[in-house]
């Protein structure tokens, strides 16, 4: 039963938005796409408003950072459920770090607000029309982003550790 | 009792030499003032983790911190005159618990219970304060993570000793006052 409404969502999908799909796996009972950073608003809306998919609740979403990935470092990760169905569906979008913009998506789920300002505090990801981003959890004077892989993950200002005791 | 001992914290101490007579005590009024003092704290339990909820096991019935005169715990630091900072303190918190210990009148003491709260913790991260003691003074640590309440009760005595043997204007000794110099207090 729920393997063919998922193959619905699959095949709705690529229907509408086949060229903007960059890639779909199965992980456990829930499928994962990889959309194109232009056509991710547009993708969500779809989900959401289509009344046979009607994935209207926003579990989460998180900022991604693989600096490996040259020119798609960074990326956001949305996990839509459905709930009368009980369907998952997971999707990600990679964009690179020179030009880490994308548009929000408060107007569509108003829970996204303060995600959105986690993912520009940690990872300074810009969101294009949020009405107030700014930090959430750090402090306002902090002038990095630290869930970037670019930094060690001790506090640069320790002053009391000896660097023999902890094999460095 | 090691002569060592004597030179630090005397955590057996007996009745102030005074003279005695039927009915009356008299002693030296530092002395009066220091247990009336070391034996009515009021704390202000800054808790923010773990410890926390490890004071809330003091705090109860089986290990009680009310039989040390701390019953009356107060959220308010203009009516306290101990500051339990009992918890992980992030950087973010650092100026809030300033401005608490700033709003406290003397005398007061504070006590830093837990690890995070002396020294960071486990937590070596961008967002912790590695110990409370590089925004406010400390006087006494209680090490643990968390320790037990049996350590918070020592603690608490540790700072009871201090109170009682501390000059009763301890603000205005010249000691004091280079040590919140050096925190830029006042």
């Amino acid at each position: 039963m729920e393997n063919t409404l998922l193959t619905t969502v699959g095949d709705k999908l690529k229907a509408k938005f086949g060229d903007a799909i960059i890639s779909a796996e199965q992980h456990y009972d829930f499928p994962v796409y990889v959309i194109r950073r232009d056509a991710i608003y547009a993708v969500l809306q779809f989900l959401k408003e289509d009344e046979e998919l009607a994935f209207t609740f926003l579990t989460t979403m998180c900022g991604l950072h693989y600096p490996d990935n040259k020119g798609q470092e960074l990326g956001v990760m949305y996990q839509l459920h459905n709930l009368p169905k009980n369907l998952r569906i997971r999707l990600k979008t990679f964009f690179p770090v020179s030009d880490p913009t994308l548009p929000t998506i408060t107007t569509l789920f108003p829970t996204a607000n303060w995600m959105e300002r986690q993912e520009f505090d940690f990872y300074g990801i810009i969101f294009k029309g949020h009405p107030n981003l700014k930090r959430i959890l750090n402090m306002d004077e902090m002038t990095y982003h630290p869930m970037r892989k670019e930094y060690p993950l001790e506090d640069g200002t320790r002053e009391d550790k000896d660097d023999k005791m902890f094999g460095r | 009792m090691s002569k060592e001992e004597d030179k630090k914290v005397n955590l057996d101490a007996d009745a102030p030499p005074g003279i005695e007579g039927p009915g009356f005590f008299a002693t030296r009024i530092d002395k009066v003032v220091g247990m009336a003092r070391a034996n009515s704290l009021w704390p202000l339990p800054f808790a923010t983790s773990c410890c926390g909820i490890e004071f809330m096991a003091t705090m109860a019935s089986t290990y009680d911190l009310g039989r040390f005169g701390a019953e009356r715990l107060s959220f308010s630091p203009r009516q306290a005159d101990l500051l339990m900072v009992m918890g992980t303190i992030s950087k973010k918190m650092g100026p809030v618990l300033r401005q608490v210990y700033e709003q406290m009148a003397e005398p007061k003491w504070v006590l830093s219970m837990g690890a995070c709260a002396s020294s960071g913790g486990v937590f070596d991260t961008y967002s912790v304060l590695q110990g409370i003691d590089r925004i406010i003074p400390v006087d006494v640590y209680i090490p643990g993570c968390p320790p037990r309440p049996e350590q918070v009760l020592d603690g608490i005595m540790q700072i009871q000793k201090l109170v009682e043997s501390e000059s009763i204007r301890r603000r205005d000794t010249p000691e004091y006052k280079a040590l919140l110099a050096k925190y830029n207090i006042e």
